[in-house]
């Protein structure tokens, strides 16, 4: 039975102009939440919907996401200070399926997709299992999280314009490293997804995708959420919902 | 000695234990929402609005939200009601709430068709959907005209055997000669609002932020439009009124009760909180205790109006 979760905010940062980190305190969440999850926050009385936000990490009780300041929700989220509460539903959908792995896992992040890549690398790193991070951004002053990857995993950084780490896109970097791929987890812009499926695909190694969409309920009750999925029977289009079928689906039944 | 709360209310003969439905198409088959609450708290679920094959529903994005609302414009995607009936019945009948089958079709044969094998499911009430406002042929386009409505409602009240409910469209000029069309051809009762036509540009983009263009509005904005007609309806007809449009509070389920409705349905407020039709309950039964009211039916049309419309 879901429950309801109030979680006191413990540190608000930004991280760059438009980019902010929280961490909260929960308990609960922190134990149960699979990396690819997402939480759904309501943002104050004025905002009716809950927004939907990916995990960045968890462990210790506590739990941190990374999310952009874009719209009126979000706003009123970056401006909560310590100590304030958070009415947080989860964890929802589906995350990331770290069994398969292998050795020589791909943690794949584009922008405001990189956050929720690193809690699954972490999740999977350890013993045998070395993971690789290709993170890529606009220019160097979108880069985020590259000290928390680094810590844990080797990383490549790239950028559209060579401002930091190198120049090209994430896909452009994979290309390079498909050999060794034992698998590929990916977020991000909808276009990187493509293309990092496509090459996956080509190279017949398992890959997984975390989809975005507008959102209502985050249960799958509303059915707003729709994404295009390709039948697995007679490959005819259908729609999954993303926030209760994903937000992690398979690259493969993907309809690009 | 304190006498017992009385939250049953009697619609067409169908005994709700409290006044607290959920609406068609913000709470699915119960499924997702089960996982949150004990579904028979609840006076009753309308589920998810079925047609006669399964359907996919409009491309994505298919919502928006505006001020205290939402747009949405799913465009009832359905498993079909073959399906519903042979999967989603058994499920919900595990719970003791009433179960209100949401019904849909695009010609008047379909919704004949549509009402009829309903009719031998094990459902309470029949909900006929003339109002939806996301697809391309019926819905609104039925609940819009009075003739049309006469045509609708009289061919399916022939063959159904459970209450049939009609749920109006507010996308009209006058909702009570729509009501009064309807209840003259045969409705048991009628429930309302559906969905405002509405709509949103991006203005960065310049463009809709609905695949459909357009959507149907609800949520707290619509709340005194939906209380306005029923309250008109009430007026119009004595049938049940199944009250909906905004609600999300205890007091907005009273406000509901006061302007005509039997009984209400809370929906877009599920989406922002999964537990909003309990505590909506919870708070009517506060609101009762404090105001010394022994049956929830004492609230119903009690609005005191000084001048009738």
């Amino acid at each position: 039975m879901q429950i309801p979760h109030p979680c006191a905010v413990a540190v608000v940062e930004p991280l760059n102009q438009n980019i902010y980190s929280m961490v909260v305190s929960a308990p609960h969440l922190a134990t149960e939440l699979q990396p690819g999850q997402f939480v759904d926050i309501k943002c104050g009385d004025s905002n009716l919907l809950r927004r939907p936000i990916s995990v960045c990490d968890c462990g210790e009780g506590k739990m941190r996401f990374v999310f952009q300041q874009k719209g009126r929700g979000t706003i009123w989220l970056a401006r909560r200070k310590t100590g304030d509460r958070l009415d947080v539903l989860g964890p929802l959908g589906h995350g990331f399926d770290l069994s398969k792995a292998g050795s020589r896992p791909f943690f794949i992040g584009g922008g405001i997709g990189v956050p929720p890549m690193l809690y699954a690398m972490k999740r999977a790193a350890g013993g045998e299992v070395q993971p690789t991070a290709i993170l890529g951004f606009r220019n160097h002053l979108s880069v985020i999280l590259e000290k928390e990857f680094t810590e844990s995993c080797e990383t490549v950084v790239m950028t559209d314009d060579g401002s930091y780490g190198r120049q090209g896109t994430v896909a452009d970097a994979l290309l390079e490293r498909i050999a060794e791929a034992t698998a590929i987890y990916c977020c991000g812009p909808r276009p990187m997804l493509k293309a990092v499926a496509a090459i996956a695909l080509e190279k017949r190694v398992f890959c997984q995708v975390s989809l975005e969409e507008r959102m209502g309920c985050g249960v799958g009750a509303c059915l707003v959420c729709a994404c295009a999925l390709r039948d697995e029977k007679n490959g005819a289009t259908r729609y999954g919902h993303v926030c209760k079928d994903g937000p992690v689906f398979s690259a493969e039944e993907v309809q690009w | 000695m304190v006498k017992q709360m009385d939250l049953s209310v009697d619609f067409c003969g169908v005994t709700l234990k409290n006044p607290i439905t959920t609406a068609s198409g913000t709470f699915g088959f119960g499924h997702e929402y089960a996982e949150f609450f004990d579904l028979s708290v609840l006076g009753g679920v309308s589920v998810k609005g079925l047609t006669p094959a399964p359907r996919m529903g409009n491309p994505p994005p298919r919502i928006a939200e505006t001020p205290l609302g939402i747009l949405n414009c799913v465009g009832l995607e359905n498993p079909g009601i073959d399906r519903f009936i042979a999967e989603e019945i058994p499920f919900l009948r595990q719970y003791d709430t009433a179960l209100i089958a949401n019904v849909s079709g695009n010609t008047v044969e379909e919704y004949c068709g549509m009402v009829e094998k309903i009719s031998d499911a094990d459902v309470d009430l029949i909900e006929m959907n003339i109002s939806c406002p996301n697809v391309k042929c019926g819905g609104m386009a039925f609940g819009t005209q009075p003739q049309m409505v006469t045509e609708v409602v009289s061919a399916a009240k022939r063959l159904a055997k459970k209450p049939l409910i009609v749920k109006l469209s507010p996308n009209v000029t006058d909702i009570a000669e729509i009501a009064r069309a309807a209840v003259d051809a045969g409705a048991d009762a009628l429930s309302l609002i559906n969905t405002l036509l509405g709509m949103h540009i991006d203005v960065e983009t310049r463009k809709p932020v609905l695949s459909n263009i357009m959507g149907g509005l609800s949520g707290p904005a619509v709340l005194p439009v939906a209380v306005r007609m029923v309250y008109q309806v009430r007026q119009a007809v004595s049938v049940p009124i199944l009250g909906m449009g905004g609600i999300r509070t205890g007091k907005d389920v009273v406000e509901m009760l006061l302007a005509g409705a039997d009984a209400v349905a809370v929906g877009t407020a599920t989406l922002a909180d999964p537990w909003a039709s309990v505590r909506a309950l919870e708070e009517l039964k506060i609101f009762m205790k404090e105001h010394g009211i022994g049956s929830v039916r004492e609230l119903s049309g009690a609005v005191e109006v000084a001048v009738s419309i």
